[in-house]
């Protein structure tokens, strides 16, 4: 199963690499459907994010959690370096849950 | 990028994925949003969704391909390879350049140079990962969210692009109890709606 959700998202991102670089002269994208695109990529992966962040299992995912990736979202916005980013929301979950906190 | 590998590498192992699988994504794949995605929706248990959801994200590659076109090389050889090379940051690397040569030398530089800063990141966090504790402890749990905002800040920072995504994750969160894993992040795309809203035009390319 595993293998076959990677074959077929490596196939599918693939085949749309190669088209662009293809069809160049011969696709003529409507403008409002490139800049639709990145967009909806935006919007899935902050789906994403968001419920990593503040559910578990349909449920909500307590303190520890959402506060760790809030200062990391914090660093984010003011241009801290990725890996600052992740280590301070790591370290700040796991901080907060040896302090009793989940 | 060698950092985001690694950490890609290290929540994909904490999240339960075997390693093969997580070199394959990282190799094969060679898409972080995706990668990232994938690694979410499964271990939700919802591998439809990660399909659908990781092909919608990767879309954006079909218009990077036409404003490159020729860039990779006129030989299909070079446009077969150079295709599995193309993300964002190769494709605006490329495209900062003049066009011709130095364009083509910046596509193949940025793209070469990124896979395999991007893959040597990833066997680095699967090396450190699979080395680590319980995930919860570390707080790995919230790197993964932090790093997915990490990478979408440079989108977020475009006024429209953050209201429809905030629109569409406060969709994903308040479907998230009611619906089955996976539906709710799809369910997000409804925040596209947000669009349709008549404000005053100014598209800005992101």
């Amino acid at each position: 199963m595993l293998i076959a959700v990677i074959l077929a998202l490596a196939v599918g991102t693939y085949a749309f690499r190669l088209a662009g670089v293809v069809l160049r002269d011969r696709l003529d994208l409507p403008e409002r459907l490139r800049t639709l695109l990145p967009v909806s990529a935006a919007v899935l992966l902050a789906a994403l994010a968001a419920t990593a962040a503040l559910t578990e299992a349909g449920r909500f995912a307590g303190v520890a959690r959402p506060a760790g990736v809030l200062v990391g979202a914090v660093l984010a916005w003011r241009r801290a370096p990725f890996v600052v980013v992740v280590l301070a929301a790591a370290g700040t979950a796991a901080v907060l849950r040896l302090l009793g906190v989940e | 990028m060698a950092a985001v590998g690694a950490s890609f590498g290290a929540i994909a192992i904490a999240s339960g994925l075997p390693v093969w699988a997580v070199v394959a994504m990282s190799s094969v794949l060679y898409a972080g949003g995706a990668q990232f995605m994938a690694v979410g929706l499964i271990a939700a248990g919802s591998p439809f969704a990660a399909i659908f959801a990781g092909l919608l994200i990767n879309a954006r590659h079909l218009p990077f391909g036409l404003a490159l076109g020729d860039t990779l090389g006129a030989r299909w050889r070079d446009k077969l390879l150079g295709s599995h090379f193309m993300t964002d940051e190769a494709t605006a690397f490329a495209l900062a350049q003049p066009e011709g040569a130095a364009r083509r030398r910046a596509f193949w530089l940025a793209g070469i140079v990124l896979f395999l800063a991007w893959n040597a990141g990833t066997l680095l966090g699967v090396l450190l990962g699979g080395t680590a504790g319980d995930p919860a402890v570390l707080g790995l749990d919230a790197a993964f969210p932090a790093g997915l905002l990490a990478l979408l800040m440079p989108a977020l920072r475009d006024p429209r692009t953050r209201t429809v995504a905030a629109a569409g994750a406060a969709i994903a969160v308040l479907a998230t109890p009611v619906l089955p894993a996976g539906l709710p992040v799809l369910l997000a795309l409804g925040g596209l709606a947000v669009l349709l809203v008549p404000r005053r035009r100014k598209e800005q390319p992101c």
